[in-house]
């Protein structure tokens, strides 16, 4: 500890001698613990997956027995294993884990003709002001259903190749995918059909972002732009489907739900066609008899999964801890954290602040380094999916949350970036950038090849 | 000005890691800096004896798979209650050194690499329905699909096991038990109750047999694959490398690493306390044969052999040589001797488990047993890696 007061005195002396007033502190003493006592030091391909420090006994229990079933394959009803059966009739993979490997995030198809897995199809479309499900698939296409059933179909992407170039003249290109429906089952699809793909995201710290009070997220708002800096900031204000309250959202691309124990539960219902009591109807349309026929994994007591099993993968998603900053007091790192704030990244991927009161003590009053408002931004064109979810519109997307970047490829080596997975490399995400943040973009653009290799280092630390 | 930047960057940087190191270790400071240095001629003989067991293990597996697979021709060649019962005997007589050989898991060897075979082998649940009728549900499966399955063989199985782009599981040991078996539908002893006209007059009986001996023969493939991983002087092969390796600490921190996965994560973990935190009917691997209380005996003994560097194997002879109980005496005496007996400790709780774990884990003294079983369990996995620190060796289970 005696070095560390050294370390202290040394910021003093550096800042008393500084007289650039922008300059934010180069190293923060505590910024490496980017999820406060939630933070692992782990740097394998398990470096999502770990428990947050701190948990009760009893907690950690509950974190062992929803890791099994975050893993476990669910099965066909009816089965001897009656714990674990009631997949289907139709899903995108047989667990949450087939998505979010390694706690981490999913990858696109590999070859063509390979189904999609870890990347949601959404489907909906417009009626009058509202929009609705597409009527004969649903609000989500699945590529997979029990054994005897067919699939829904599926999805190919093609690629439209736009070219740009930096301000030193190298040049760079993007691959824009453009969606197309391959072998559906259940006939022709809405003509008006919006699709929106979402990728799966790695899902550690998440009860982190729970705990981050309303409050503290609205403080990030600035719907009206106020302070002209071009950028707005809005809270997605959404249905609560186990209470049907209106609530402000903050998980999900979109910010569309409410709290863990939505998503999780909705991720069941929706990527695994299991039932729970938040969603105990199962995902099929009048249009797929077969599915509403396919035998249920629920009884009279209880839904697919359990209240008692929902709460423990609700728990083990609340409680994986983030992964502490590489190289945080590296030079470069040092450089490229600055130049991160001279781009007003950290205008929407506010980097630091304060969890407040969560039911699981450990994830409570922790200064977290999220480095995400949790509010919806224009994208710009480019990226919209021109479906409205809830307050945000076709344009908005809300701010990703950057902990853990430099950990999603050792995770999942063909993990790729932006909600839909478009990106190869976290330099392509930025270049995707527009709408608010179309003068970031345009300043990364105008920076130096070094100063581009800095910023990326910075990126790659988080 | 340049120069002082610098230097105080490089200050700062040093600083940082001492800063880093001692928070993530907390309060073993000391422990870091009085750090043991490995004796490499006794790791080395250690990694050979080891590989000596993993090797001898496989090939008690495949040679009991082997046994199986005779069983399962002669029951489908003459099926009868008796050549079923047979075929039954054999397959739990092949999960005994099977289960012997899960501490080769948990660090990406020949097992569960890249290339891994593991889920071949011995996924577990299995969707029954996919490969055959279910109560509710006479037609279901591929052995009752002849239209989407007309030839039952090797590629149809591992097509179909790799159908969703991740396991769908239609092979291994528990495919074979649910066709020895079939369903197990009520709790307590006895396991499933398939009878042998399911291979003779009932639907699509010609079918099952086709799966049931292209499964057995899956296995033993699958079992060869690992075996010649490990077989002793084949150059190129994973156990040339593991033998040879220049950094002998790393192959022993994977040893360790699997041994204590197994322990606490795996076997403590996901298949004792998950029964004992949901108790459905059937959480439990070996379901269709009520034989879960021998996986998690095996299991525990897979600890054991590796830890005491000694494996007896199914013939009664027995292979030793140097241990890890070895390896660590020569960092800290007594805390081998207390993890030693530990050692020796839960290898009581686990064979004082009865038969059916499905009725262990809803009745009161079932849970009592299964609860020491997880206690010792994890108290010689959280010891085996205290004593590992002692030489640098830092685990970080998952």
């Amino acid at each position: 500890m005696r070095s560390y007061l050294l370390l202290s005195l040394s910021f003093i002396l550096l800042f008393s001698s500084c007289k650039n007033e922008e300059t934010e502190p180069l190293f923060e003493e505590n910024e490496i613990y980017a999820g406060g006592n939630a933070t692992t030091f782990d740097q394998s391909q398990n470096a999502f997956g770990h428990a947050a420090n701190k948990l009760t006994t009893e907690e950690n229990g509950k974190f062992v027995t929803g890791n099994s079933f975050f893993k476990a394959n669910w099965v066909a009803a009816p089965s001897s294993t009656i714990g674990l059966d009631g997949l289907g009739g139709f899903f995108s993979a047989r667990s949450c884990s087939g998505c979010h490997a390694f706690d981490g995030r999913g990858n696109l198809p590999q070859n063509q003709g390979d189904d999609i897995v870890a990347l949601v199809i959404k489907l909906s479309v417009r009626n009058g002001v509202t929009y609705e499900n597409e009527p004969t698939y649903g609000g989500q296409l699945s590529s997979q259903a029990i054994f005897g059933m067919e699939a829904e179909g599926n999805i190919s992407i093609s690629h439209q190749t736009i070219t740009g170039s930096f301000a030193d003249g190298t040049s760079y290109t993007l691959e824009k995918p453009i969606y197309n429906f391959e072998r559906m089952n259940y006939g022709n699809v809405h003509p008006n059909v919006v699709v929106s793909p979402r990728l799966a995201p790695h899902i550690a710290g998440l009860g982190l972002l729970e705990a981050v009070s309303e409050q503290t997220l609205l403080s990030f708002a600035d719907e009206n732009d106020a302070n002209n800096d071009g950028i707005s900031g809005k809270p997605n204000y959404v249905l609560e489907a186990e209470t049907g309250q209106i609530k402000i959202g903050r998980f999900g691309l979109k910010s569309n739900q409410v709290s863990l124990r939505e998503q999780v539960a909705g991720a069941f219902n929706g990527d695994m066609g299991i039932t729970s009591s938040i969603h105990p109807i199962e995902n099929c349309t009048d249009a797929q008899q077969n599915c509403k026929e396919a035998i249920s994994g629920s009884t009279d007591e209880e839904m697919e999964i359990s209240e008692s099993k929902l709460a423990k993968v609700v728990l083990y998603c609340q409680t994986l801890a983030v992964p502490a900053r590489r190289d945080a007091d590296n030079e470069q790192v040092l450089r490229g954290k600055q130049i991160f704030s001279n781009l007003n990244c950290n205008k929407c991927h506010i980097p630091k602040m304060k969890t407040d009161f969560h039911e699981i003590q450990a994830l409570s009053n922790q200064t977290i380094y999220p480095y995400t408002d949790l509010l919806l931004h224009d994208m710009g064109d480019e990226l919209a999916d021109n479906r409205p979810d809830f307050e945000a519109n076709g344009n908005e997307w809300r701010t990703a949350p950057l902990w853990g970047l430099g950990m999603v490829q050792r995770v999942n080596p063909r993990a790729t970036f932006m909600h839909d997975g478009r990106a190869n490399t976290i330099e392509e995400a930025i270049l995707w950038h527009n709408g608010e943040a179309k003068n970031s973009q345009e300043a990364y653009k105008s920076l130096s090849k070094n100063e581009r290799t800095d910023l990326l280092a910075f990126l790659n630390s988080l | 000005m340049k120069k002082s930047t610098t230097s105080f960057l490089l200050l700062l940087v040093l600083l940082c890691s001492t800063f880093l190191v001692s928070s993530c270790k907390d309060d073993e400071d000391e422990e870091q800096d009085s750090e043991l240095k490995l004796d490499e001629n006794q790791v080395n003989s250690f990694l050979s004896n080891y590989s000596n067991i993993v090797y001898a293990s496989y090939e008690d597996s495949y040679n009991t798979a082997k046994l199986l697979d005779d069983a399962i021709k002669a029951f489908t060649q003459s099926p009868s209650q008796a050549t079923l019962e047979a075929a039954k005997t054999a397959w739990i007589a092949a999960r005994e050194p099977y289960g012997q050989t899960e501490s080769y898991r948990f660090y990406g060897g020949p097992i569960d690499g890249d290339e891994g075979v593991e889920g071949f082998i011995n996924a577990w649940p299995l969707d029954e329905s996919y490969i055959d009728y279910v109560e509710g549900n006479a037609t279901t499966g591929i052995i009752n699909n002849p239209t989407d399955f007309p030839t039952i063989d090797k590629q149809t199985l591992m097509d179909a096991n790799e159908q969703d782009g991740e396991t769908n599981i239609s092979t291994g040991y528990h495919a074979i038990e649910f066709l020895l078996w079939g369903q197990d539908v009520t709790l307590g002893a006895g396991g499933g109750d398939r009878a042998f006209t399911d291979y003779t007059t009932a639907e699509n009986a010609e079918r099952r047999k086709t799966y049931l001996l292209t499964a057995s023969s899956l296995l033993l493939d699958h079992l060869q694959t690992v075996l010649n991983e490990w077989t002793p002087n084949t150059a190129g092969n994973y156990r040339a490398s593991f033998e040879n390796s220049s950094n002998p600490k790393s192959r022993l921190l994977d040893v360790l690493v699997g041994i204590s996965s197994l322990s606490k994560g795996e076997l403590a973990g996901e298949r004792i306390f998950v029964a004992l935190d949901e108790p459905d009917r059937e959480n439990e691997h070996s379901c269709f044969s009520d034989n879960t209380d021998r996986d998690v005996v095996n299991n525990a003994l897979a600890v054991d052999n590796v830890y005491f560097g000694r494996y007896k194997r199914t013939d009664g002879s027995t292979i030793s040589g140097t241990s890890i109980s070895d390896i660590f005496e020569l960092a800290d005496t007594e805390k081998t001797a207390a993890l030693d007996a530990k050692m020796n400790e839960t290898i009581v709780n686990v064979n004082a488990i009865q038969n059916p774990f499905e009725t262990e884990m809803v009745e009161a003294d079932g849970r009592a047993r299964l609860q020491a079983c997880v206690t010792s369990l994890t108290e010689q996995a959280d010891m085996i890696l205290e004593l590992a620190s002692l030489y640098g060796i830092n685990i970080v289970l998952e």
